[in-house]
């Protein structure tokens, strides 16, 4: 055990550096401070523990280690599932809900992002164990194996980064217009408003946007309603809302120009600012499991070329 | 779990007398288009529905 003390002990630091990189305390408030900080990152020590020990294991010539790993895997998606279940249980006392493909998608990162520390930590003892068969002095593998660590980190990071609805859409200033009751944003039909009051707060204070995909790939990924959701939300939250649960009426809601497949979302903040508002529209993640691209397939490069 | 109606009519604020109850939502009748107004409000204050104006003095409030 004692050769392999240094390796471990490198290993698990670089993959729980792995994992607290990534546990970065923002306006999401997620995952909440101080107790669900807390557990994660004792999962991410577990995490890079498990990993850590896999290439001692081996070197030992002890295979059967190796099913601790699907015990480890089994383990993080219960992780997943955990993350799911209590970001349901708080989602109706959202007042912008997140929406169910949101959720998904934060449950999907905390399980990766374990497997991030498990593979940085076999990485930098892999790296370590490859300098002990060639036979580098303890310290010169040491940093071998912090390099490769942050390398893999690094790269892992690339790998797992989000892209933002700013990447694939331009978002512009809408004007909220009346037709009768029916709240109009750049010719689409939002909702309808029925009280008198509503309206003129909707027309004093509030603010627009409409959201113009790049490419029909984009179309497809404003189209999908998680998505939308996300946005609602996320701007619901950094502008903060002029609403209360019984105000039904200034729920921000996105809707699809059925022609274009442009997006327009009216809310009332409470701080109506539009390049607030705009930067928060920007800055909201591109949800995974909205993803779509109907350009790569057979059909869409035959309606690419036609 | 919560549970509850949803997508649904609660309650038909109306201008027209000669309109008639025939399905689950009752209608309130509104003396004038103030009385209208208000009675909408507080009856989708109470509910937590949602105010909809179908036009023609007739207001219905919907649960979503």
């Amino acid at each position: 055990m004692d050769k392999h003390f240094i390796t471990i002990v490198i290993s698990v630091i670089l993959g729980v550096i792995a994992r607290t990189y990534m546990m970065r305390i923002d306006y999401r408030q997620y995952p909440t401070y101080p107790q669900a900080y807390l557990s994660h990152f004792t999962l991410g020590v577990i995490a890079a523990g498990l990993g850590a020990v896999v290439i001692p294991a081996i070197t030992e010539k002890e295979y059967v280690a190796i099913t601790f790993l699907a015990i480890a895997a089994q383990h993080f998606r219960d992780v997943r599932s955990m993350e799911r279940e209590s970001l349901d249980n708080i989602e109706p006392t959202e007042l912008v809900p997140k929406g169910t493909a949101y959720i998904e998608d934060i449950a999907k990162t905390f399980e990766a992002r374990n497997y991030m520390a498990i593979i940085t930590a076999t990485a930098t003892g892999t790296a370590m164990y490859i300098g002990e068969v060639l036979e580098i002095p303890i310290l010169l593998r040491t940093l071998l194996g912090i390099i490769v660590g942050v390398i893999i980190i690094f790269l892992l990071n690339k790998m797992l980064q989000t892209r933002f609805v700013a990447d694939i859409a331009e978002i512009k200033e809408a004007e909220i217009t009346f037709e009768g009751p029916i709240l109009t944003i750049a010719g689409v039909g939002v909702m309808n408003i029925g009280l008198k009051e509503s309206r003129e707060v909707f027309l004093a204070n509030g603010l627009a946007v409409e959201m113009i995909p790049k490419d029909p790939n984009a179309v497809a990924v404003l189209s999908n309603i998680g998505q939308r959701q996300a946005i609602q939300h996320n701007v619901a939250i950094q502008l903060g809302i002029r609403k209360d649960m019984d105000e039904p009426d200034f729920t921000p809601i996105a809707r699809r120009n059925p022609e274009n497949g442009n997006i327009v979302m009216a809310i009332v903040a409470m701080e109506p600012d539009m390049e607030c508002l705009i930067e928060a529209v920007k800055r909201t993640p591109v949800l995974e499991s909205s993803k779509r691209k109907p350009l790569d397939s057979y059909v869409g490069e035959q309606i690419k070329h036609s | 779990m919560e549970i509850g109606l949803k997508e649904f009519i609660i309650a038909i604020v109306t201008l027209n007398k000669d309109m008639v109850n025939s399905s689950t939502a009752p209608i309130f009748y509104a003396a004038n288009e103030e009385h209208l107004e208000r009675l909408a409000l507080l009856i989708a204050k109470t509910t937590r529905g949602m105010v909809h104006d179908l036009e023609g003095g007739t207001y219905i409030i919907v649960k979503h």
